[in-house]
C-alpha cells in the first residue's frame, strides 16, 4: 500500500500527465464528467457519481471509424488510426469499472472491435473506492464492491490522503511512474474506511434488491408478463437512461459530409428511440412498449442469456437519479418481485 | 505514433467496419423495381469468401449503409452479384448508379444455410415470392453446382405478376433444363400471357402437395412465410423440417450494436438462417 498527501494530488495528476493523457472527473459549470486533465481544471473526487459514467473514455460518445473520399467516381477508404498512446482513467467508481467489463464482453468478442480493443490495452484504470455510497446507489446487487473496486490501481481517498495500491501489471508500472511522490503506508486507514463503507452499503434503500428470476431462462415468462403494460406509461422514450447508462453500447454509425468526402462516425445511440428498428419495409418494435422492454429484457434477460449469467446493469444508480418519469431499472426488478415471477 | 495498426494486437490492421471499395461492373434490370448488380473489388474477383444465405452490408457513402443477400453462389468462382428492390432512400439510390460507379462492401455476415451438413442428401423444397429469391437463388445455386450430394430438387417460385419474377432467365434456361430438378411458377392474379399457375404461393403449395420426405427451405414476405408454414404443418412437415432467414435493421453486421435482436439473438450474427422451430423460442418480436 501506497499513499499520497491530498495536497500533493496535483503533482501527482501533471506526472501522470507528462507521460501520458489523464482523464479525470472535472467540475465544469457546476456539472462533473470525465474530462482530459489540464493544469487549470477543477478536478473532482468528491462528486460521488459523474453524470456520465466513464464509458466514453474507452467507447466515445462519437468517434470516426474512416474517411472516404471521392475523386471522381473513384471512392478511397482510409481508415481511422487505432488508439496508439498509452493513457489513464483516473477516478472510476467501482460500478463503472463493472460497466466496462461489461463493454468488454460485447466489443472483445469475437470479431473484436478494434477501435475498443485499442483504446483498452493502451488505458490504465485507476478507481477510486466509493467513500460515502448514496440513496439510489445498488451495485450490491451485483456483486460489486465499491469499498475495494477492480482496476489496475485501486484507490481510497480519506481527508488527508490518497491510498494507493496497484494490482495489476499496468498498475505496477504506472505505480513506478509516480513512485517519487509515493510514500509506503500500513492498510489501517484503508481497512476502517472500507468498514465504514460497508456500514452505509448495508442500509442503503436497496441494499435488499433481488434479482431472483431474472436470467437468460426467464426469456419468454419476462416478456409476455402483462406488467410491461403498466410500467411503461410515463416513459418519455428520452433516452437519457441510455446515454448515462455505464453499460448501454448501442450505437449508430452515421455520415458526415466534410465537403470533399464522407467521414463515417459511430455514435452512441438508444433502443428506447422509435426509429431505431426502422427499416424501409417497417419497423419490428412500433410502441413505445416494445421499445421499454427491450431495454430491460436486454439488461436483464438477453445479456446474461449470452454471458453466462452476467447481467448488464452494475446499480449505479444513474437512471434512477436522471429519468424525468421516474422509471428506472429498480422500479422493473422490484414490480416483478412484487408479482412474484 | 499512430497506426492503423494497434501494438498489442497486431491482427487489428483490418476492422470488420471498414469496408472495401466496390465496382459496379454489370446492371440487370429483373422487374420494374429489381435490379441484380454485379460488384467486385477495383482489381475484380470477390470480395471474400461467402456461404449461402450470408449477407454483406452495402453502402453509397454519404446516403446509407444497408446488409442485403449474396445473390451469387459460392460456387461462383468469379464474381458476387447482389439482387436488390427499390423501396427506400439508399435502394433508390443504387437504382440510380451505372456501370463503373463506385460502393463499398463489407461482410461476409452472419450465417448460413446448413448446405454442408444437414441439408446434405436431402430432397429440398425451395419456396420463395418476390424479391426473396434472392437469398436462396444462393442455396440453389450451390446445391445444382455440387447437384450429387442433395436429393430430388423442387422450386415453387411466386410474384405479383409475370414481370416481378427475378432472375426469369436463370430459372428458364438452367434451373429448369436441369435434371431431377422441377420449377414450380405462380402469378398473383391472371395476366395475358401467362399460360403458367394463377394463385398465391400457400395456395399453390397445398395444391402441389409434396410429401414430407424434403426438407424445406421458406423465403418470402411475412406474410406469405407465416401462410407457408401453416400449409406445410397441415401437408404433415415438422418446423424442424423447415429452414427461413429473417431481416431486421442492422447497422454493424456483427451483433454489437444492439439494433437486430430478437430475445437474446442477434439476426446479424445468430442468424439470418434460422430453422422454424427455433424462431418459435424467440419472442414475438419480428
Amino acid at each position: 500500500m501506497k499513499k499520497i498527501a491530498i495536497s500533493n494530488l496535483p503533482k501527482l495528476y501533471a506526472a501522470i500527465a507528462k507521460a501520458q493523457s489523464l482523464i479525470l472527473p472535472v467540475k465544469t459549470a457546476g456539472k462533473t464528467n470525465f474530462s482530459l486533465w489540464t493544469e487549470a481544471c477543477d478536478v473532482d473526487l468528491q462528486t460521488l457519481k459523474t453524470v456520465k459514467s466513464a464509458k466514453d473514455a474507452f467507447f466515445p460518445q462519437s468517434e470516426t471509424l474512416y474517411h472516404c473520399h471521392r475523386d471522381g467516381k473513384n471512392i478511397t477508404i482510409t481508415p481511422e488510426d487505432l488508439q496508439s498512446e498509452s493513457f489513464v482513467v483516473f477516478g472510476i467508481k467501482g460500478c463503472d469499472v463493472r460497466g466496462i467489463a461489461v463493454l468488454d464482453k460485447v466489443f472483445l468478442a469475437e470479431p473484436v472491435d478494434s477501435f475498443y480493443a485499442a483504446r483498452r490495452c493502451h488505458g490504465t484504470i485507476v478507481s477510486l473506492a466509493c467513500g460515502a455510497p448514496e440513496e439510489s446507489c445498488f451495485c450490491k446487487v451485483f456483486g460489486i464492491d465499491c469499498a475495494e473496486p477492480e482496476g489496475d490501481v485501486v484507490t481510497w481517498l480519506t481527508e488527508d490522503y490518497l491510498y494507493w495500491k496497484p494490482v495489476t501489471e499496468k498498475g505496477e508500472k504506472l505505480t513506478a511512474l509516480v513512485a517519487d511522490l509515493l510514500e509506503d503506508s500500513d492498510d489501517a486507514a484503508v481497512t476502517a474506511q472500507k468498514e465504514a463503507i460497508g456500514k452505509i452499503v448495508e442500509k442503503l434503500p436497496y441494499a435488499a434488491l433481488s434479482l431472483e428470476g431474472w436470467n437468460g431462462e426467464a426469456l419468454n415468462e419476462k416478456f409476455n408478463s402483462p406488467l410491461w403494460e403498466t410500467l411503461y406509461k410515463p416513459c418519455l422514450a428520452c433516452g437519457t437512461c441510455t446515454f448515462v447508462c455505464p453499460t448501454c453500447q448501442c450505437y449508430d454509425i452515421k455520415d458526415y459530409n466534410t465537403g470533399n468526402g464522407v467521414q463515417r462516425y459511430r455514435c452512441w445511440d438508444s433502443c428506447m428511440y422509435s426509429d431505431f428498428t426502422m427499416m424501409a419495409h417497417g419497423n419490428n418494435r412500433t410502441s413505445q412498449l416494445q421499445r421499454f422492454r427491450q431495454r430491460f429484457m436486454h439488461k436483464l434477460v438477453y445479456f446474461p442469456a449470452n454471458n453466462d449469467g452476467m447481467y448488464s446493469c452494475v446499480g449505479c444508480g444513474r437512471c434512477v437519479d436522471k429519468c424525468p418519469s421516474h422509471l428506472n431499472i429498480v422500479k422493473v426488478i422490484k414490480a416483478f418481485g412484487k408479482e412474484g415471477k | 505514433m499512430h497506426e492503423h495498426e494497434c501494438t498489442c494486437h497486431p491482427g487489428f490492421i483490418h476492422d470488420t467496419l471498414i469496408p472495401q471499395v466496390g465496382v459496379i461492373t454489370d446492371i440487370r434490370q429483373e422487374t420494374p423495381d429489381v435490379k441484380t448488380f454485379r460488384i467486385e473489388p477495383p482489381q475484380g474477383g470477390k470480395f471474400f469468401e461467402h456461404m449461402p444465405g450470408q449477407c454483406a452490408m452495402i453502402c453509397v457513402p454519404g446516403v446509407s449503409e444497408a446488409m442485403f443477400s449474396i445473390t451469387s453462389s459460392p460456387t461462383n468462382k468469379e464474381y458476387q452479384e447482389f439482387s436488390i428492390k427499390k423501396c427506400g432512400v439508399l435502394t433508390d439510390c443504387l437504382h440510380s448508379l451505372e456501370v463503373g460507379d463506385q460502393v463499398t462492401v463489407r461482410g461476409p455476415y452472419g450465417n448460413h444455410f446448413p448446405v454442408e451438413t444437414e441439408l446434405k442428401k436431402q430432397n429440398l423444397l425451395f419456396i420463395a415470392g418476390g424479391i426473396a429469391l434472392a437469398p436462396l437463388r444462393s442455396v440453389i445455386n450451390y446445391v445444382l453446382d455440387n447437384r450429387q450430394n442433395y436429393g430430388h430438387v423442387d422450386i415453387l417460385y411466386g410474384a405479383r405478376s409475370a414481370d416481378d419474377l427475378v432472375q426469369l432467365k436463370e430459372i428458364q434456361e438452367v434451373w429448369m433444363k436441369t435434371a431431377d430438378v422441377n420449377v414450380y411458377l405462380t402469378i398473383d392474379r391472371p395476366q395475358e400471357g401467362w399460360d403458367g399457375n394463377v394463385g398465391f404461393v400457400p395456395t399453390y403449395l397445398k395444391e402441389l402437395a409434396f410429401d414430407t420426405n424434403r426438407t424445406a427451405i421458406l423465403c418470402g414476405p411475412p406474410i406469405m412465410i407465416k401462410f407457408c408454414l401453416q400449409a406445410l404443418q397441415e401437408m404433415g412437415f415438422s418446423k424442424q423440417q423447415v429452414y427461413t432467414t429473417l431481416e431486421l435493421r442492422m447497422k454493424c453486421g456483427v451483433g454489437k450494436c444492439g439494433r437486430c435482436n430478437i430475445g437474446s439473438k442477434y439476426v446479424c450474427k445468430d442468424g439470418p438462417v434460422f430453422r422454424c422451430d427455433q424462431i418459435d423460442e424467440l419472442p414475438a418480436e419480428y
